[in-house]
């Protein structure tokens, strides 16, 4: 059998989740772009407080899962309770919580004075350890096997190692086929004293558990580094990789030390035939700013508190998914309806497109006290069509047509999509707004 | 120069510092000054307090402008409170990020958000500032970094990493900031040269323990306020004619170059 190594973990379809409308004070939450519409995306949960941190790393992967084999380099030897395996829906509910977002808003009859305030609603395993004897092969490799575990459908070893090439040789061995040029990052973090976590599917147990996909995998462990290994993937990646990390916090946001975090254009009225193709519209909007940004940077796509939204793409997680997450300051009671939601866990989501060029080192991360609010938001603002005759309505009009050449060039600055393109799908000519020098419209030369 | 840097830091790189707190640290730092001036019975004299605030408005970042003004007013009262043989000890600017940041959740400092994208045109003004300017104290911003750059290198080498990550790291912006405008202060560096180089190679030894072995975030910043108090030690091993001032009458080039020395 021959298992191949995937340091990357997801493999995405384009997908575009589309729910039905719910009011909210600020628009009608429309649709989100949720991690599924980038390909080769990985997404990590990261809880951290102090120096715990609990990761849980989701594993959609498509393939033949006696092929499947993931190898994470982790700070310290794991015991098997500090293991477990969760459900992939936790972390849906937490992409598509967090995800950007498009509102939608209608134009009121320009010649009705309408003075209706607007009401602001509140948005609300069967575990065994197995053997610790080492065997004379390994000793002689320099690699230990500091534990092995069965949790839910993986096979676990956590192994420590002397140096670089006996584990690379230990790994041939057993069938993890590592990329060439894996064994310099291996050798850095074994001189960093970073330990490999190993997992394999146990077939039998996958078979007898009756799960279709790989259920995410999570370590909890305490350790200064607040770091997330990406240099393993990187090595002979076929191109760049995305990466999502949600964080889940007690202060503030989280940003990293060593590359910028930088926020994604927000907040902006965008023409409404966009509605249809969100979807394009936010893959176009982040190749945009990765380029601009010569793919290193780091963006934030959401900073929030998670006990409310606002509008909500989806409802915040309840205090026992969040446990279920690795929020272990938060309660265990979970009846009372005091907790039912979270008063204590700041979330930050951050998304970025990496190869080994541009990100050459591993993500270093801080927890900052900043706690201001961070969402994608994207407006639609569909104009009146219904009668109306009146000196209001000519003025409503002609800044009407203002406010759609506007919507155009914003469109055309967030996408890069030709102008010309963009006033044809929306039924527009482009604006006839002369650009020439003042000088040169005063004798006419063109 | 810190002025400019801190309007391309505002419009082009994301910063999050609001100007409101920038104005807060600016006013309460020459406020402090002016007081504190009265109180000891010197000559007001806004430069230094303003190179100080604008250091924090450059690396501090705080929930609310009232840690600004915190940081501010340690800044400048350390300076007139904890003396050794009339000197100084702490740098204010570091003093002032590093008691907000004890005190507090709410203030912290960013190092990645200065990125790498400016790196080159920075290095090039500031070499170029540099090279205008008589080489007096620049030795302590130098020794520093061939001293970090030495650390840097070192440890890739041995860890087997490839050359582009010590080169990421050098080309920090807040490294260089760190670099020319904090440890480079005049009146809280060692009165002698020899003094200077080995507290500047102390403080990039002591600051890679703290980030590679600590985990430490901003590790630089914090090691600059633990080496503080050997700097009156090394004066006491290593006496030497004492930094003063340039005063306002000077000429136009020593006057720009005292408000680049000022703090």
């Amino acid at each position: 059998m021959t298992l191949s190594l995937l340091a990357r973990v997801v493999l995405g379809a384009l997908l575009l989740l589309i729910a039905s409308p719910a009011s909210a004070f600020c628009g009608f939450y429309v649709a989100r772009a949720d991690t599924d519409l980038f390909n080769q995306a990985s997404k990590v949960v990261m809880v951290r407080d102090g120096n715990r941190t609990v990761l849980t790393m989701a594993n959609d992967y498509r393939g033949a899962a006696d092929e499947f084999a993931l190898v994470i380099p982790v700070p310290t030897v794991l015991e098997r309770d500090q293991i477990h395996v969760t459900e992939a829906a936790l972390i849906d509910h937490l992409d598509a919580y967090t995800a950007p977002r498009l509102v939608e808003y209608f134009d009121e009859n320009p010649c009705q004075v309408d003075l209706r305030r607007r009401s602001i609603r509140p948005v609300s395993e069967a575990l065994s350890i197995e053997e610790r004897a080492d065997s004379p092969r390994r000793q002689e490799l320099g690699v230990t096997i500091e534990a092995r575990y069965t949790v839910g459908e993986y096979d676990i070893l956590i192994l420590s190692a002397k140096e670089s090439r006996g584990l690379m040789t230990w790994l041939d061995e057993n069938d993890y086929r590592l990329p060439s040029g894996a064994r310099r990052v291996l050798d850095s973090y074994i001189k960093q004293g970073l330990k490999f976590f190993v997992a394999r599917v146990d077939l039998a147990a996958r078979a007898r558990l009756g799960y279709a996909y790989l259920r995410p995998l999570q370590v909890a462990y305490e350790s200064p580094r607040f770091m997330l290994p990406i240099r393993l993937g990187t090595v002979n990646a076929n191109g760049p990789q995305e990466l999502f990390v949600f964080a889940l916090t007690r202060t503030g946001r989280v940003e990293t030390t060593n590359y910028r975090t930088v926020a994604l254009p927000t907040d902006v009225e965008i023409p409404t035939f966009v509605k249809t193709d969100f979807a394009s519209f936010y893959q176009a909007l982040f190749d945009r700013q990765v380029t601009a940004n010569k793919m290193k940077t780091v963006f934030l796509e959401y900073a929030w508190d998670m006990a409310w939204c606002d509008p909500c793409a989806a409802d915040p997680l309840s205090n026992a998914q969040l446990r279920e997450l690795g929020v272990f300051w938060l309660p265990e009671q979970t009846h009372t309806r005091r907790s039912a939601t979270p008063q204590d866990v700041f979330v930050t989501r951050l998304h970025l497109r990496y190869t080994g060029e541009t990100f050459p080192d591993d993500l270093r991360f801080h927890e900052t006290g900043n706690r201001s609010n961070v969402q994608g938001r994207y407006v639609l603002r569909h104009p009146w069509t219904g009668p109306g005759e009146c000196a209001a309505a000519y003025d409503y009009h002609r800044r009407l047509e203002q406010r759609r050449l506007e919507e155009a060039k914003t469109l055309a600055w967030l996408t890069n999509w030709p102008l010309d393109d963009i006033h044809q799908r929306m039924g527009t000519v482009p604006s006839t707004t002369d650009d020439r020098p003042w000088w040169k419209k005063i004798w006419g030369r063109r | 120069m810190l002025s400019g840097l801190l309007i391309y830091g505002l419009s082009a790189l994301d910063l999050a510092l609001d100007p409101t707190t920038a104005l807060v640290i600016l006013l309460t730092a020459e406020t402090t000054q002016w007081l504190a001036s009265r109180w000891v019975g010197c000559r007001f004299d806004p430069r230094s307090p303003l190179i100080s605030a604008l250091s924090l408005c450059l690396l501090l970042r705080t929930a609310t402008p009232v840690w600004g003004m915190v940081a501010a007013v340690v800044a400048i009262g350390g300076k007139f409170v904890i003396r050794v043989r009339g000197k100084h000890v702490f740098n204010p600017a570091n003093l002032g990020l590093v008691v907000t940041m004890v005190l507090t959740d709410a203030a912290w400092v960013s190092p990645g958000q200065w990125g790498t994208v400016m790196t080159v045109a920075v290095s090039l003004v500031l070499l170029g500032m540099l090279v205008t300017r008589r080489a007096e104290r620049d030795d302590v911003t130098w020794a520093f970094l061939v001293a970090w750059a030495t650390i840097l290198g070192t440890r890739a080498w041995w860890l087997g990493d490839p050359l582009s990550i010590p080169l990421h790291q050098l080309q920090n912006g807040a490294l260089l900031i760190f670099a020319f405008f904090m440890i480079s202060d005049p009146k809280t560096t060692p009165d002698h040269r020899a003094g200077r180089v080995v507290y500047a190679v102390w403080v990039a030894t002591l600051g890679a323990v703290l980030e590679f072995v600590f985990f430490v975030p901003a590790a630089l910043i914090w090691a600059l306020a633990l080496s503080a108090p050997i700097v009156p030690l090394l004066d006491l091993w290593l006496p030497a004619l004492r930094y003063r001032w340039p005063s306002f009458s000077s000429s136009s080039t020593r006057s720009t170059r005292s408000v680049m020395e000022a703090v």
